[in-house]
Order: C-alpha cells, then sequence, then structure tokens
C-alpha cells in the first residue's frame, strides 16, 4: 500500500515531476554519454599504444627500454621460446622483434627511423602491421630484401613503392651496418607518427645487417584476454631466466597508464558535479511536495501513523523519482551511444590535435559497465540522501501545527 | 523602487528555502564554470609558452616549403637582411637564427640519427629557455666554435659527459657530405622527452660552414612582447619584410602554424569542454525550472485577481521575469565572487594531481598547474548560465498570456 500511495503522490503534480524527472534523465543521459566519449577517447589510445608494437607483455634484455640498441639483446632465444611456449594461456600470440634507431636514406633523404625486424606471420596477429599494409604486399617469410615503409615516410622521401632504401645503423661490432632494401609494400595507420618512425623487415636480414647472430631485441606477447596481463606477467618473471626483464604494457606505456587512472578520477568527479546540479532540483521538488502536502501529514500524524512511516513514505516517493529518471537516462545513454558508435566521431578536421593526444582520426565511445554502474549508483544513492532531508522535515511536522495550515 | 520591482522582490522571499536553494544551484554552476575554464585557460597558456620557449618563437620567418618538408636545401638566403628590417620594428622584442639538419651523431660508443640545430647563443639566449635548460656543464660562448649542447637523454644514450668529442655526419645543402668534431660544452634537459632525447645545439657560424649553408639559415625566430596581439605583430612584420619575402619566396608563420598539433589539440580540449559545460547547464536549468514553474502555478488565484484589477499580461509577465532574473542575477553574482575566491586561491598556490606528474611533462607543464583568471574565463560561463536561464523562466512566464481572470479565479 505503501508503494501505491507513494506512485500515486509523485504524479499528483504531473508537470512538476515531469520537470524534475527531465533534469535527472537529462543528468543521468549525459553522464552515460560523456562517461563514454571519455572511455572511448582512452580505449583507443590504449589499444594504439598496444597494437603500435607493444603488445600486452614484452620480454627484454636488461637495459634494453632505457637503451634499445643492439647491445642489450637476447642471446637465449631457445629458452625463451619454451619458456612462452611452456608458460602463456592458450590464444596468445607472441613473437621476436629485432627492434633499433637506424636511419633511412635515398638519393635525396634522410631520416631517423626505427628498424623492426619482424616473424611476418606471427607478427601478422599482434601488432597493427598486419593489416595495415595498404599497397603493396605484406612481407613473405623468406624475403630477405623486402622493407615495409609507413605512407607518411613514403611521401616525405619522394619515392615509390619498389623503389630502393638504405638503411643503416650501429651492428654488434660497433661499426655500422648498412643494407639496401626494395620498398615491397605501404602501410597506413591512424598515427602519422606512426607511419614515419617504423619500417619493417623480416627478421633474419635484420639480424644479418646487424651482425646479431640469431639474437633478438624483444619477445612480444598479446594475450586472448587483457585483464590476464599481470597474473601471466608474473608467472613470466618467476620462470623467466634471471638476466632478462617482464615489462607490461603498463609500463611500457606509463603515460597511457597514468591517462587511464587520472580519467578514471576525472569521471568520478564529473559525475558529482552533474548530480550535484540536479540535486538542487530535487530536494527543491520533494521539498515543494512535502510543503504543500502538510496538513495531510497533520492528518495522518493525528491519526496516529508515526513519523517513521512519513519519513519512509517519502523516500518512496524519492525511490520512484530516482529509478524513473535512471531507467529512461540509461536508456536514452545507451541508444544515443549505440547511434554515435555506427559512425564515430571524426576528428579529421582537427587531425593534428588528434595526433597530439596519440588518439586516432575515427574515435568511437565506449560503453564500460563500471563507468555506467558509477554514474547510476551515484545518481542513486546520494539522490535518495538527499531526499532525506524534505522527508525528514515531513516526519517532524507536528500534527496541531501542520493541521491549523491552510 | 518601483512597484514592479518590490513585487518581484517580495516573491521571492515567499518562500526563502525554495529561492536559495535555487539560487544555490546557479552559484554551483557559475564557480565551476569559473573555476574549471580559468583552469583550462590556464594550461595552455603554460603550454604555449612552453612550447614557444623551447621550440618555436612567437613568429618565425621561413622559405615557402619549410615548414611543410623540412629540407636542409629551403633556406633564408640572407638572414642578415631580415634581421635588419626586425630590430626596427617595435614590438618584435628579441630574434634569433637557427638552422637545422638531420645528422649522424656518434661517440666513441654510439651513433645516433639526430636533429642538429645551429644557434646565435647569445641572440638564442633572449629567445629561448635553452640557457636556464643547461644541467652541467655550460652554456655555448660566442668564441666558441666547437662546442655543442646535448640534451640529457641523447647524452645518456651516446654515454658521454661534459667535455667529451662528437662526430658529425650528414649531407650539406649543397648535397656534400659534412663532417665535423664537437666537444659537448653542456648537457641540458627541458623536461620534454623528444626533445632531450632527440637533439643537439651547435654553432650556428660553424653549422654554417659544415653543412654549406652559404650563409643561409633556415628559421628565423621571433618573440613578441604579449601574445595578445600576435595578430598584429604578425601583419606588421610581414609589412616590413614582404620585398624581402618577395624576392626569396619567404612566409611569416606564428606559432599556430609551426605547431598545428598544440592548437588544434588546444582547440578539441576546449570543445570537448564546452560539450561537458552545456550539458551541466541544461541540467542546471531543469533542475530550477520547478522553482520558476510553482511560482507562477501556485498563484494561479492571486493572478486572476489582479488581472480582474487590470493587470495587463504584459506587466505580469514582466514581474515574473523580474523575479525570475533577480534570482539568477543574485545567484550568478554570488557565483563570480565564489569562483574568483576559489580559483585566485589555486591561482596562487597552484593544484597538483597525483599520478599526472608524466602527462603534464609531455605537454610540457611543470609539477603544478596554475588556473588563470581572465575576463574571458570569468564571463563566458555565468553568460551562458544568463542565457540559458532567461529561456528557463520565459517558459513558465508566457503561460500567464493563456490565463482567464474568471477560470483563474475559479482556480482552488
Amino acid at each position: 500500500m505503501h508503494f501505491q500511495l507513494a506512485w500515486r503522490n509523485v504524479w499528483r503534480n504531473p508537470r512538476r515531476t515531469t520537470v524534475i524527472l527531465i533534469a535527472v534523465i537529462i543528468g543521468v543521459w549525459s553522464m552515460i554519454f560523456l562517461n563514454s566519449l571519455s572511455r572511448g577517447f582512452l580505449v583507443d589510445l590504449e589499444e594504439n599504444g598496444i597494437a603500435t608494437l607493444t603488445g600486452h607483455i614484452q620480454i627484454l634484455a636488461p637495459r634494453y627500454h632505457q637503451d634499445p640498441v643492439v647491445d642489450n639483446r637476447i642471446e637465449q632465444t631457445a629458452e625463451v621460446r619454451r619458456l612462452l611456449q611452456a608458460e602463456l594461456p592458450p590464444g596468445s600470440v607472441w613473437a621476436a622483434r629485432v627492434c633499433v634507431n637506424a636511419i633511412a636514406s635515398n638519393a635525396r633523404h634522410s631520416s631517423g627511423v626505427t628498424l623492426v625486424g619482424i616473424e611476418p606471420d606471427k607478427e601478422a596477429r599482434l601488432s597493427f602491421i598486419g593489416g595495415a599494409v595498404s599497397r603493396g604486399e605484406y612481407l613473405a617469410p623468406d624475403d630477405d630484401i623486402g622493407i615495409l615503409v609507413g605512407q607518411a615516410l613514403l611521401d616525405k622521401f619522394e619515392t615509390k613503392l619498389g623503389n630502393k632504401l638504405v638503411l643503416m645503423s650501429q651492428d654488434t661490432g660497433r661499426q655500422i651496418g648498412s643494407r639496401a632494401f626494395r620498398i615491397r609494400g605501404v602501410f597506413r595507420t591512424q598515427l602519422e607518427f606512426t607511419e614515419k618512425q617504423y619500417v619493417f623487415v623480416v627478421l633474419p636480414a635484420a639480424q644479418k645487417m646487424l651482425k646479431m647472430d640469431g639474437a633478438v631485441s624483444q619477445y612480444a606477447v598479446l594475450l586472448p584476454d587483457s585483464e590476464m596481463v599481470d597474473t601471466v606477467a608474473g608467472r613470466l618473471q618467476q620462470a623467466a631466466p634471471d638476466d632478462l626483464e617482464v615489462w607490461t604494457w603498463k609500463e611500457l606505456l606509463p603515460l597511457v597508464k597514468a591517462y587511464l587512472g587520472m580519467m578514471d578520477g576525472f569521471i568520478f568527479i564529473w559525475n558529482l558535479v552533474v548530480f550535484v546540479a540536479m540535486g538542487f532540483g530535487l530536494v527543491n521538488t520533494v521539498l515543494m511536495a512535502v510543503y504543500e502536502r502538510m496538513r495531510e501529514f497533520g492528518l495522518l500524524k493525528a491519526l496516529g501513523m508515526r513519523p517513521g512511516r512519513i519519513l519512509q513514505d517519502v523516500l518512496i516517493e524519492g525511490f520512484y523519482l530516482l529509478s524513473l529518471g535512471l531507467v529512461i537516462g540509461n536508456v536514452l545513454g545507451f541508444v544515443s551511444v549505440w547511434a554515435l558508435a555506427q559512425t564515430g566521431i571524426d576528428l579529421s578536421a582537427v587531425a593534428a590535435g588528434s595526433e597530439y593526444f596519440g588518439i586516432s582520426r575515427v574515435v568511437y565511445p565506449v560503453l564500460a559497465a563500471k563507468d555506467v554502474i558509477m554514474a547510476d549508483v551515484t545518481v542513486f544513492v546520494l539522490g535518495l540522501l538527499v531526499s532525506a532531508y524534505p522527508a525528514l522535515k515531513a516526519a517532524r511536522f507536528t500534527p496541531v501545527e501542520a493541521l491549523g495550515r491552510t | 523602487m518601483s512597484i514592479d520591482r518590490k513585487m518581484a522582490w517580495r516573491n521571492i522571499w515567499r518562500n526563502p528555502r525554495r529561492s536559495i536553494l535555487t539560487i544555490c544551484a546557479i552559484v554551483f554552476a557559475c564557480t565551476l564554470l569559473i573555476f574549471m575554464l580559468s583552469l583550462q585557460f590556464g594550461s595552455y597558456d603554460t603550454m604555449i609558452d612552453f612550447t614557444v620557449r623551447i621550440h618555436t618563437g612567437y613568429l618565425q620567418i621561413q622559405a615557402k616549403d619549410y615548414q611543410k618538408d623540412r629540407e636542409i636545401r629551403h633556406v633564408v638566403p640572407k638572414p642578415g637582411k631580415v634581421g635588419d628590417v626586425l630590430a626596427d620594428i617595435p614590438e618584435v622584442e628579441s630574434f634569433t637564427y637557427r638552422a637545422n639538419a638531420f645528422a649522424l651523431v656518434s661517440s666513441a660508443e654510439r651513433t645516433y640519427g639526430v636533429l642538429v640545430i645551429g644557434i646565435v647563443p647569445e641572440r638564442e639566449a633572449h629567445v629561448s629557455t635553452l640557457e636556464s635548460m643547461i644541467r652541467q656543464g655550460e652554456y655555448l660562448t660566442p668564441e666558441d666554435g666547437t662546442g655543442a649542447l646535448v640534451g640529457k637523454m641523447l647524452a645518456d644514450n651516446l654515454k658521454v659527459g661534459v667535455g667529451d668529442e662528437l662526430v658529425v655526419l650528414g649531407q650539406g645543402r649543397d648535397g656534400s657530405v659534412a663532417a665535423t668534431v664537437l666537444n659537448v660544452r653542456g648537457i641540458f634537459a627541458s623536461g620534454q622527452e623528444d626533445f632531450d632525447r632527440s637533439s643537439i645545439h651547435m654553432p650556428l657560424s660553424t653549422f654554417q660552414d659544415v653543412f654549406s649553408m652559404r650563409g643561409a639559415v633556415h628559421e628565423v625566430v621571433i618573440m613578441g612582447r604579449s601574445l595578445d596581439n600576435l595578430a598584429a605583430v604578425k601583419h606588421d612584420v610581414y609589412e616590413q619584410v614582404r620585398d624581402l619575402a618577395n624576392h626569396h619566396s619567404l612566409v611569416v608563420l606564428d606559432w599556430k602554424e609551426l605547431m598545428p598539433g598544440l592548437y588544434q589539440g588546444i582547440q578539441m580540449d576546449l570543445v570537448s569542454g564546452f560539450i561537458f559545460y552545456l550539458f551541466l547547464i541544461v541540467v542546471v536549468a531543469f533542475s530550477i525550472l520547478n522553482t520558476f514553474l510553482m511560482a507562477i502555478l501556485e498563484r494561479t488565484k492571486e493572478f486572476g485577481v489582479m488581472m480582474a484589477m487590470g493587470t495587463t499580461p504584459g506587466r505580469l509577465i514582466r514581474v515574473l521575469l523580474m523575479e525570475s532574473m533577480s534570482m539568477t542575477l543574485i545567484g550568478i553574482g554570488a557565483g563570480i565572487v565564489c569562483g574568483i575566491l576559489l580559483t585566485g586561491y589555486f591561482q596562487v598556490h597552484g593544484i597538483t594531481f597525483p599520478d599526472a606528474g608524466e602527462i603534464l611533462q609531455k605537454f610540457g607543464i611543470p609539477d603544478r598547474i596554475y588556473p588563470q583568471l581572465s575576463w574571458l574565463s570569468i564571463t563566458i560561463g555565468p553568460a551562458a548560465v544568463f542565457v540559458i536561464t532567461f529561456f528557463t523562466a520565459l517558459y513558465p512566464a508566457l503561460k500567464v498570456r493563456r490565463l482567464r481572470p474568471v477560470e483563474a479565479l475559479g482556480h482552488a
């Protein structure tokens, strides 16, 4: 009966209820919508980072991370391969790479690049390069002289598919190793920086050029589920040869991790801000509803209703208001995020700006359960809390005084 | 006080609790908006200032295609002539010349490909913050022909310290081999990794010899007195160097063109900020709409009486708008005061963000952010609140037009 009573009370003044409902709905909707935008940017940043040759976990020689040169290389490759085969969960992808700074040059231009020697078939499932070749072909495993370059580098060097490109880098004997490669394919990525920075050759070609004698710079691992990173990394660290280091993407990309941490805080604070904005209206509306019915509460009390029941009734009204607002707000939020997810947000008008932040030219909103829950819980719990103020007022009306009011 | 105004004022205080809550909502929105916008503007200023002072200057004069291609052959051929003109422009505070080339730099143990920047030490000191970033050793002196300043991370990677030798090997302007030996004179740290990892500075005169520049440079870097009138200064500089510029196909670029990433990044941040704020203001508007609405619905009978006595609907609407807008204005006034106080406090003390050090460093912000109050940051938020609240108040007020005295009087 209490619930029925409260429900009817909510709709006694439909216009007023509708107005405050709209405030709650817009609030909740904007929280969910904006949270999913922020989350979308972050996920994009994270995915770009992981796909751009980071992977989830890397096994590195000591000091390689600070100083990525051939001197810091992994020679015990057989051991690491055994380790990875034994310890990685099914569905994981891993590959060896040579990854060092080099100079690329042709007749007219030269520029600093990162030379990446890859195992083409494994790498295709591991990083962005597998799906990024837009012209020409991807590397075949035995393609000893082929090289993949980014579109931006190709333009900068004023060259074309099939032309030669010379790479130079310091080899293990401290001499400058150099080799000519033929441009086999051109890749495009979301970030121009990536297109300018990385060039890919097959692993044996890189090893030969740098006189690495079968050694590699790193092993990169992509897990089937990013939640497993810390446990798997822990297991690998335990079992890895003593002089090798295991790094997770969170350590390799501290900037991205810091963004993630900051964004969580920011989303929470913004939810609070929006709540406060609607909270004033909520209190006001419930307060009005209570004061209008002062006589009624007085009568109920005179008839012997206990203050606790009155408190409860008013809170149930608040509960209905909030629940209704939350449900509609959530539905609107989901629908609008879904609609936006069909096209994504096109940032190509400010491409240089998105590049500056390290995000793609088209960003998609991402609905994360934890963001939705955080928004809903914030509104619901705090909403009930602030409705307690008018509810307490109503519970405290004294019958005589209240009945005396018109 | 006219009778209308008196009525409006008294109406507000008929239900003080409700009015105060409504005003609070407005105060909250205004305070928050002032603070957030000041914070955004403040961090943009820091980012721009940092970038301008280590990289671009306010303005640069370059060859037409240099910004796009960064090719050694796109030069400013007679920098001295440009300098003579610049020296006579009062808004130009200082200027310097730079030349850049990509080259291999080797120490005894390591070789890296880096950006080699030729600078005029005594001029550079007035334009950029390079001198103050020296952490070990010394800044270059004008007599020093073979000194080099090396970024901290690059020095670590090359395994060199002050006094060590570096071999530079590159390609000159005419395609010839450019090679020389430099001595590490100082090591600098800007805090921005990319810069500290990938560049060395050397004296411009030596650079010009080694890279066969024949007296040419790539950039004439100009600092003005303030960023506020940048467009005017740019125009002035352009007017003054136009003849020279046309002759050698030079262009004048400002920092927005030199660092489009930073500029568009700021625009993106600003736009996304505005979207957030707009939602907030709309929520506030609906939050207070009920107050305005109730103030009218409760008093239907009263309006009936007033209309029966000859008050025109227009006058009623005026009184009602006066009532709601007075509340808004009180809220906005108090919000501005609170916003200024809150922001002012942090403007002095700065705000630290836990775990954000690296992010801030990437954008050139030291460990604290200082919000910056300005006319713009103080007025934009409250103005938006005012406009949206006005339209919110208009809806209930206009309802009065449809009121008929007889019906209204019959209203319970």
